[in-house]
């Protein structure tokens, strides 16, 4: 893989590494910060994108495709997150599923509404309790490394794994 | 045809039996179908049909049997896969009708049980028991081919057309109250590492 990705955005990295590694579904229940990698994605033919209503499907989607032979990712927010607990406790770990989260992080430094504020304390406590592997990433520099190590290491050790990208990351003036 | 297109309402469907049923869909699966079922009675009632390594029996995550079918349905658009659940659980996940018919799968078939009850918990009511009437809501959803079976004839007819023209199908039974005939090994990652190779599948 290129080294070379100074010009990149955050989300163009995800893009290619995502294709790197052969994750070629994408299921999403949208939020802001997500706006540009879920446009870039849907422009690019190499992904099959589902939209559905709710995060629980999102998760079950992208479940069901991998026992069927394709990788997949769940993109959601904070708030979304805290929805799929019982399916994360009930299908992706106990049926070992490397399955993929991408989290962008909401009620945290700025956030203007005060229940993504609560539910976001709520996130790392869930994934820590489910043992759920997990890292924020803050810094575009990082991108590459953690996106490409998380997804492998998913695959390699059949074990769900959540992608957090912070505030730091995603609304930090570069 | 004219027996695959009966108006029929739920009030006007026969009472079924649901493990009668499952075994009559197993018996018309060629060998290489998915079969993805629901929680409870829905999958107890298919692994007593007959343990195939293309059958996925979930466990716990109420409501998410239709979503998994559909991502097997995309992932491998060259076989069937039917999806089984019972009207307890599609209440919870009502926007999966939406999803499916928005992916427009011509591989899906969806079937649901619906006896109005939880039955598994002690036969409290649900709500096609009152207003919610299943088939109207998935229409209403966009998903086209949705149907009641009129009886065990009809409910034969409309799976025999789901694997021959393109869905996705809903096929809604209304079922009686008897108890399944078996209960489901539970454990979870044989049912994942069966249904993988029986799908011949790696990721």
């Amino acid at each position: 893989m290129s080294g070379e990705t100074t010009n990149e955005t955050w989300e163009e990295i995800v893009v290619r590494v995502l294709k790197a590694n052969e994750v070629s579904l994408v299921t999403y229940v949208p939020d802001n910060v997500l706006s540009r990698l879920i446009r870039l994605i849907e422009a690019d033919p190499f992904f099959t994108v589902v939209a559905p209503a709710r995060e629980e499907e999102a998760v079950a989607i992208v479940t069901g495709a991998y026992m069927a032979g394709k990788r997949g990712i769940a993109l959601m927010q904070t708030s979304g997150f805290a929805t799929i607990v019982n399916a994360l406790a009930s299908l992706a770990c106990p049926f070992q599923i490397p399955l993929l989260l991408m989290i962008s992080e909401r009620g945290t430094l700025g956030e203007f509404q005060q229940g993504q504020a609560i539910v976001c304390r709520t996130m790392r406590p869930v994934l820590q309790s489910l043992g759920i592997e997990h890292f924020a990433i803050q810094e575009r520099a990082h991108v590459e490394f953690v996106v490409d190590g998380m997804v492998r290491q998913a695959f390699a050790t059949q074990a769900p794994a959540a992608l957090i990208l912070s505030p730091l990351l995603t609304k930090r003036a570069a | 045809m004219s027996n695959i297109e009966p108006n029929v309402t739920r009030d006007g469907a026969v009472l079924l039996n649901r493990t009668a049923l499952t075994r009559r869909l197993v018996a018309k699966l060629k060998s290489e179908e998915a079969v993805v079922a629901g929680i409870g009675h829905t999958n107890f009632d298919l692994w007593a049909s007959g343990q195939r390594p293309q059958n996925f029996y979930m466990l716990g995550s109420m409501g998410l049997a239709t979503p998994i079918a559909l991502g097997v349905a995309i992932a491998q658009p060259q076989r069937k896969v039917f999806a089984l659940d019972g009207d307890g659980s599609i209440l919870m996940q009502l926007g999966s009708f939406g999803t499916v018919a928005s992916v427009a799968p011509k591989n899906l078939a969806i079937i649901i049980w619906d006896n109005g009850a939880y039955h598994i918990t002690g036969a409290q009511k649900t709500l096609t028991s009152s207003t919610v009437d299943l088939v109207e809501m998935a229409k209403g959803a966009g998903l086209k081919q949705a149907q009641w079976a009129a009886d065990e004839e009809h409910f034969d007819a409309l799976v025999g057309r789901a694997f021959t023209e393109d869905g996705p199908w809903l096929i809604v039974a209304k079922i009686d109250q008897t108890k399944p005939a078996g209960v489901t090994e539970r454990d979870p990652v044989k049912i994942r590492l069966n249904f993988m190779n029986g799908l011949k599948a790696s990721a």
